[in-house]
């Protein structure tokens, strides 16, 4: 900052001192003289100014939503919750290696008796073994679906997260171990990661650890390949095994297989989304009732947007999914709504929700702020 | 879970080896400006940001501006006809650094030449920078062409589009000023 300042302070100078002697006669030679000494100095301001760059970024992003939704039964959510409050800390130890962590408070108070958490969703280090190809080591994201990676509030459409990703695949999840991943110039990109397991039984959701002294007694594989190589257009498949839904081999509930598609084309301003998710896990005959009855949860959305305008878009989404139970346990929910973004990271959002009887009916809108940086 | 794991191996394996993709720096920016010129560039030249042209980069990049200067590279200072601008801008975290040729103030060719990003490596394709050729720039420093996004890579695509219309700006200056000296 000194030198920055003294390069500053000299350029003026300079320029002043060129500028009070109107009168004297200046030669070729000494204007070209003048004219490098402005360059000099010119690039070690610039020179200076890049110095100020550092190897650790921070980076961030929070969303305050406010829930009005009623199921006809008297039953009302009216809410207004900052949701989430995250910062990332990223550093590059060197060109091959760099380390990337996320916390996040939910619900902005986290304690005993409180509604927040205080998660370590991202720490991990990425080392590049190649010049296609990368390994990632700690604690990261599950590469399936579209926001489980990328889910920054001015990123998606919707106050909340679509509830098929949320409750099928489940969205946030993150696990610790290890992932390899690599591209090729034809758009193809894969992942290949063995990672803690979820520890839930038929409870696809409650069952993240969330790498807090996760039983690590029956890992999980997954593999994603992702092709991104024609304009507009994304189509991925992520595959997981788990051998044990409840980390014990002696109880009934035992292996899974989860698999989720996903396809998205933008053409100019509309972008089509579509995904389907689904677990199969295998139950054994003497299980529980309720855990047979989930052996098969799977869900579907479809998504419409359109940009208006940089600043406005608008988009309707038909949400199914079914998470299993006694009798019909289809769910539904219509989304429709609103993103203004006033910047280009930052984005005021509003839509209406209807579902389904069995989904709860909760109908009515939802309003929402977010930001990133 | 041994046979997955066996299976992971030979995914591995198979992934490994024929890869292409080079990470980072694609192609030195030196190189870069050889090519556009037939191993021929011309002498690069300096375009002081005043305090208006400050102002128009700062609109369209939506953050500061630090640089005091620009350099570029013109074919032919009479007719200021063909352009070529090495620019660098932040995607998400890391500077994204592209090669943008400019030619009767329409854009001939987008590079991306350095990208150290760990996510929005598809910009450097070109179904996407192909996306850019014969662009021009509106009256309100936009692009008078729709580019498509990149589902996954919006923050990369932002940052390309963004030194796409900067260098079409600064290509405009130049001609600008040239048009008064003459």
């Amino acid at each position: 900052m000194k030198h920055k300042s003294i390069a500053k302070n000299a350029l003026f100078g300079a320029i002043t001192f060129a500028l009070a002697q109107p009168a004297l006669a200046v030669t070729d030679e000494e204007f070209k003289a003048l004219q490098a000494q402005f360059d000099q100095l010119a690039d070690q301001v610039e020179e200076n100014s890049k110095d100020t760059t550092s190897n650790t970024t921070i980076g961030g992003y929070g969303e305050l939503h406010y829930n009005n939704l009623s199921n006809g039964k008297g039953d009302e959510i009216k809410m207004l919750d900052f949701h989430r409050f995250v910062l990332f800390v990223n550093h590059e130890f060197n060109d091959k290696i760099r380390l990337f962590t996320e916390v996040e408070i939910e619900h902005a108070l986290a304690g005993d008796d409180q509604p927040g958490e205080v998660e370590v969703e991202q720490a991990y280090v990425q080392f590049d073994i190649g010049e296609n190809s990368n390994i990632d080591a700690g604690l990261f994201l599950i590469p399936v679906g579209i926001l489980n990676e990328t889910h920054e509030p001015p990123t998606f459409y919707g106050v909340e997260r679509n509830p098929v990703e949320k409750n099928i695949i489940p969205t946030t999840w993150w696990e610790g171990g290890a992932m390899f991943s690599g591209h090729y110039d034809s758009g193809f990109s894969y992942d290949v990661a063995l990672t803690s397991g979820l520890d839930g039984g038929t409870n696809i959701r409650g069952g993240r650890q969330k790498v807090a002294k996760a039983a690590a007694n029956n890992l999980a594989a997954t593999a994603r390949v992702k092709y991104t190589g024609t304009r507009g257009l994304e189509l991925a498949a992520t595959a997981q095994y788990q051998d044990d839904m409840t980390q014990d081999t002696s109880d009934d509930v035992g292996s899974a297989t989860m698999f989720e598609t996903h396809a998205r084309w933008t053409v100019a301003d509309l972008t089509l989304t579509g995904l389907y998710a689904r677990w199969d896990i295998d139950v054994a005959p003497t299980a529980a009732q309720s855990d047979i009855d989930k052996e098969k949860q799977d869900g579907a959305y479809i998504e419409a947007s359109y940009k208006l305008n940089p600043a406005w878009g608008v988009f309707v989404r038909q949400n199914q999914w079914d998470n299993g139970g006694a009798g019909d346990t289809k769910k539904s929910q219509t989304d429709v709504g609103v993103n203004y973004w006033p910047h280009e990271n930052v984005v005021i959002k509003a839509d209406y929700q209807a579902q389904n009887d069995i989904a709860g009916n909760f109908d009515g809108f939802n309003l929402g702020i977010g930001y990133q940086f | 879970m041994k046979i997955y794991l066996k299976k992971l191996l030979v995914i591995l394996c198979v992934f490994i080896s024929p890869a292409v993709y080079a990470g980072g720096v694609y192609q030195e920016p030196a190189d870069f400006i050889n090519e556009v010129f037939d191993n021929n560039p011309p002498k690069a030249e300096v375009l002081w940001l005043d305090k208006d042209i400050k102002e128009q980069i700062v609109e369209i990049l939506d953050h500061k501006y630090k640089g005091l200067r620009v350099r570029y590279w013109q074919q032919d200072k009479e007719t200021a006809s063909r352009s070529a601008w090495v620019l660098d801008e932040i995607g998400k975290e890391k500077q994204i650094t592209a090669g943008i040729v400019i030619n009767n103030s329409q854009i001939e060719q987008v590079k991306v030449l350095v990208f150290r990003e760990s996510r929005g490596w598809e910009v450097r394709h070109d179904f996407f920078t192909d996306q850019f050729k014969q662009a021009g720039l509106k009256d309100n420093n936009r692009l008078d062409k729709t580019i498509d996004n990149i589902s996954g890579a919006t923050l990369s695509v932002r940052a390309v589009k963004k030194l796409a219309r900067i260098a079409l700006f600064l290509d405009q200056q130049v001609q600008n000023k040239q048009a008064t000296q003459k």
